[in-house]
């Protein structure tokens, strides 16, 4: 497409697994995020869903550069971060910016609003020390938090407002593209919901992108234009969100919708539910072929034999070789 | 007669900042075989409720300021200690939100799985090891020999999750008190404890209480659910009653709250504000200040749980007096 910001190719990050002490020797390899390849459009919020353990996060500290990459490239309107030095990535880096899970552990207990905020716009001499204060007003105003409480320190402000407090800091430098780990998970639904409506605001007023990450798909259905589904490192299917939570294709993707309880107890207690068995396994030493194979109920012989590629598919692109067979 | 009956329980906790009325005045009855569900957003008291029952409340800074809780002929909250030893772990059983932190670290799984029968039960430790078995197969853990022989770390969070529920029914308890067992966990494996939990009632035909923010894994498993805020019932109900017609504005907004699977809205419902802060007095409904459609009379008046109709009950003075 045309307006492509951000662009992944194949990217890959593994980290090794070390063993001994006084001879020390690579004895194994975490694939933590195993050839990923998604594009983010100018505006867009791109969700990403998967279990715990599936690399949705070191994929998102991978975009940022706070992980080195294996292999592959990340591109950010046509700069290539893998191949950068530190001070291109440093000159960049304002366009790029990440609010994180839990915001108890986000913020600097030791630093008030107006420190976390005026921070980074000193820092990058988006503004003189004067103008900081007008400015760090215009950022609280626009998550929805009251200038007065500029002097206030985290521990002062509940979990939602410290939550609009970490989206503020990485508005600041008005990036173009801001990765959003789990920002709702640590939060209460009534809350969430807050979250949720600011940050979809957000995006469309300030034409952000956004790359949202959750396991909880209803979340990542009411906010995202498109979704990508991540199990064991791979992407197993992307598409319009719409048609990929309401009509999944992938088996691990139907499994994963159908797990989600329905708040109705009519449809709830009615409907089929796939159960899968077992945890995901261990990216240290994955099954062969397709990953999610030992889990499927509808696995053949052909899926332990090679990995599948994500093949496009009415709009959408699918990660199984037995598409269409079930 | 109901299997537990929980009348005007007050826990409060007295910390520097003022005395933290975590639970005001709840009262509830459980039957035999019953699954109810306790749902409230964090600090609304659900959790503080089930752990003064168990006489888990740590006693200062905690203080069970009134209440009775009646389980088969003894009150659990003024309990001697030796009564108290007898019901919990054997006949009322816990498992809680975190499997990593609620087991220890140290022990073996088979010599944690069956503390509670050799405490218990007059029972041989060979015997006790078969029972043990017979329970990690019941709750789904394949090559279960072997495995009783893990120590926790070598179990993954689900798989941890089984063993803490086969722990807790080892002594085939009346009542299980589930805090949250799921929270932790992804949703597919969520799945698989909600099915063996359901199960497990099925075979050993005890109660449960479930603690939960999640109204969807509620809606599943539940016979009747009641709502907490801010320390109080706010209303109680059969699951479906409950979903299908809600009354109190709190049990509406938390269900509009939820960005649902079924409808994609341009905007969340959501509600303004916050809790209140429970260590300041509370006058009125607790709910007055976030509600949409409070009137005077709700800032200064503190309702009770009355009948709407049989079997549902709501604490909302203007639905209460039909105004709404």
């Amino acid at each position: 497409m045309a307006d492509t910001i951000l662009e992944l190719k194949d990217v890959r990050t593994h980290f090794p697994i070390h063993e001994g002490f006084v001879i020390r020797r690579q004895t194994g390899t975490v694939k933590a995020v195993d050839g990923v390849s998604l594009s983010v459009q100018r505006g867009e919020v791109l969700g990403l869903v998967g279990e715990s353990g599936c690399g949705k996060s070191t994929l998102a500290r991978t975009i940022m550069q706070l992980v080195p990459t294996t292999g592959g490239t990340v591109v950010l309107e046509g700069k290539n971060l893998t191949a950068g030095s530190t001070d291109e990535i440093r000159a960049v880096r304002h366009d790029l910016q990440m609010v994180f899970q839990d915001p108890f552990a986000s913020l600097n207990p030791r630093m008030t609003v107006f420190a976390t905020l005026a921070e980074p716009l000193l820092v990058h001499g988006r503004c003189t020390a004067a103008e900081a204060t007008g400015r760090v007003a215009e950022l609280m105003q626009l998550v929805g938090l009251a200038p007065r409480f500029m002097q206030k320190y985290p521990h002062e402000f509940s979990g939602g407002q410290r939550q609009r407090i970490a989206i503020a800091r990485a508005l600041a430098l008005r990036p173009k593209v801001i990765i959003a780990d789990e920002p709702v998970s640590a939060l209460d639904v009534s809350i969430q919901a807050q979250i949720l409506n600011l940050l979809s605001q957000l995006t469309r007023k300030m034409n952000l992108s956004l790359l949202f990450i959750a396991h909880d798909l209803s979340v990542v259905k009411h906010i995202s234009d498109r979704v990508a589904v991540m199990y064991l490192g791979k992407i197993v299917e992307i598409g319009r969100a719409v048609d990929v939570i309401e009509h999944p294709r992938h088996p691990y993707t139907r499994a994963l919708v159908s797990a989600i309880p329905v708040p109705n107890p009519e449809i709830e207690r009615t409907r089929q539910r796939i159960v899968l068995p077992g945890d995901p396994p261990s990216p240290i030493n994955p099954p062969a072929g397709c990953a999610f194979h030992p889990r499927c109920p509808h696995a053949a012989e052909k899926c332990r034999a090679a990995v599948p590629a994500l093949r496009p598919d009415g709009g959408r692109e699918v990660a199984c070789v037995r598409l269409g067979e079930f | 007669m109901p299997l537990l009956s929980v009348k005007d329980l007050r826990t409060c906790f007295h910390t520097r900042n003022g005395i933290y009325r975590a639970v005001d005045g709840v009262s509830f009855d459980l039957e035999r075989g019953e699954t109810l569900g306790i749902v409230g957003e964090s600090g609304s008291g659900k959790s503080v409720t089930c752990y003064s029952l168990m006489g888990l409340i740590p006693q200062p800074p905690g203080r069970i300021e009134s209440g009775t809780a009646v389980f088969d002929g003894v009150d659990l909250l003024r309990a001697t200690p030796a009564q108290t030893r007898a019901i919990r772990g054997k006949r009322i059983a816990m498992i809680f939100q975190d499997p990593m932190t609620s087991l220890n670290p140290y022990l073996r799984i088979s010599e944690q799985l069956i503390e509670p029968l050799l405490i218990h039960e007059k029972i041989s430790k060979a015997e006790a090891m078969q029972r043990g078995l017979a329970m990690l197969e019941a709750v789904g853990i394949n090559d279960a020999a072997k495995r009783i022989r893990y120590y926790p770390h070598e179990f993954s969070g689900g798989m941890r999750q089984r063993v803490m529920i086969a722990m807790a029914l080892i002594t085939r308890p009346e009542i299980l008190i589930a805090d949250e067992p799921t929270t932790a966990l992804d949703v597919t494996v969520q799945a698989q404890i909600l099915e063996l939990i359901k199960k497990m009632q099925q075979e050993l035909g005890m109660a449960v209480i479930f603690i939960t923010h999640d109204l969807g894994v509620v809606s599943g498993l539940c016979d009747r659910v009641q709502v907490m805020y801010a320390g109080r019932i706010v209303e109680t109900a059969d699951t479906r009653e409950l979903f299908r017609t809600p009354r109190h504005p709190y049990t509406r907004a938390l269900q509009q709250s939820i960005p649902s699977l079924q409808a994609k809205g341009a905007e969340l419902f959501t509600i303004p504000g916050m809790p209140p802060d429970l260590s300041k007095p509370l006058a009125g409904c607790a709910f007055a200040a976030r509600c949409p459609q409070a009137a005077d009379r709700c800032r200064h008046e503190t309702p009770g749980l009355t009948a709407w109709k049989p079997g549902h009950e709501q604490a909302c003075l203007r639905v209460q007096a039909g105004e709404i």
